[in-house]
């Protein structure tokens, strides 16, 4: 889809577990490799478990690409901070940063899996979301 | 007149709520969520408290949009994005010296901003069912905190549908909801600071 190191969608996982968000990344980096940028984050702003704007603010920033990236979440908060996350970019990327609603393991894998063939956002949010119960 | 001392009254009150009730809103939190929401909202307001000096030197919509940025960045759970788009959304629709016609309506439009953050109505068991009481009380001269109040007692047989909660189906019911409450001891810091003003206009 593009030549460019930076062309494939970015993924970040968002967890409120920091061990899970680093296990998850794990197995993407391991079952997909290094073609997709990939970020992550968990644990609220004192260490413990939930969610943090900034952190996914910076997790948003180290896996940027011009393709957009797609955030998986697991449980209310680090949806709504992921949420509020995308709300607060700046204007340049609208429309650009997607919430899967799938589960967060299976849905990074997949979604990474997608996104290192190139596919674009919203297939690579589609096939997440294919995962979630109707 | 919402001068600089009365909003650091007021931040000062509502950071005493939350850090007075952190265990209670835990308590209610462990019953029917993930047992964060006092520890959370008392980490939130506990960051706006620290800056207690510069905000209330603030005209009081900028000074709004600090609490809220402060809350969305530092509670950590849901209620840090929910607390904050409602602070975010006053800052919006308040003047520098609101009027209560003023307050009722920018609380309408605070209240919209919740919902579409949550993705929530009225009815589901959240801070929502005490907020719109509000707004009603102070649009119908009644008094806001009696309503607030009754409100947060009033989630207890409700079910919850949005929320961690909204796991539990039926068991949620019979638990007071943790926002509801957390909104409501909101409510009355902020009465008890306007109220006890000069014209007790509230």
């Amino acid at each position: 889809m593009s030549t460019q190191a930076n062309g494939n969608v970015g993924i970040v996982i968002v967890s409120h577990s920091p061990d899970v968000a680093k296990g998850t990344a794990e197995m993407v980096r391991q079952m997909v490799g290094e073609e997709v940028p990939l970020a992550f984050c968990g644990g609220n702003p004192d260490g413990g478990l939930g969610t943090s704007v900034e952190a996914i603010l910076a997790a948003i920033d180290r896996a940027w690409s011009e393709a957009g990236v797609a955030i998986l979440v697991d449980l209310g908060g680090a949806e709504t901070n992921s949420e509020m996350a995308i709300e607060m970019q700046p204007e340049a990327r609208a429309g650009r940063i997607v919430v899967c609603n799938a589960p967060i393991v299976e849905g990074a894998v997949i979604a990474a899996t997608e996104a290192s063939g190139g596919a674009s956002l919203e297939t690579v949010r589609r096939t997440a979301e294919e995962l979630s119960p109707a | 007149m919402i001068d600089e001392a009365k909003k650091r009254a007021l931040i000062e009150a509502m950071a005493a709520a939350m850090v007075g009730h952190a265990e209670e809103l835990t308590a209610l939190d462990q019953a029917i969520g993930d047992g964060d929401h006092g520890l959370n909202m008392k980490r939130g307001f506990e960051a706006v408290l620290a800056d207690k000096d510069v905000i209330a030197a603030k005209p009081l919509p900028d000074a709004l949009k600090a609490i809220g940025t402060t809350l969305v960045m530092k509670v950590g759970g849901a209620s840090g994005p929910l607390y904050g788009t409602l602070a975010l959304a006053l800052a919006k629709e308040l003047p520098a010296d609101p009027s209560r016609d003023d307050l009722a309506r920018a609380l309408r439009g605070a209240i919209a901003a919740v919902k579409a953050r949550g993705k929530s109505e009225s009815g589901q068991k959240t801070m929502l069912d005490v907020l719109e009481p509000v707004a009603a009380a102070l649009e119908n001269g009644a008094d806001p905190v009696t309503a607030a109040n009754g409100a947060a007692e009033a989630t207890i047989p409700l079910k919850a549908i949005r929320g961690r909660a909204a796991f539990l189906g039926d068991r949620s019911i019979g638990h007071m909801d943790p926002g509801a409450r957390s909104s409501a001891l909101l409510v009355a810091a902020i009465a008890g600071v306007l109220e006890g003003g000069s014209n007790g206009g509230g």
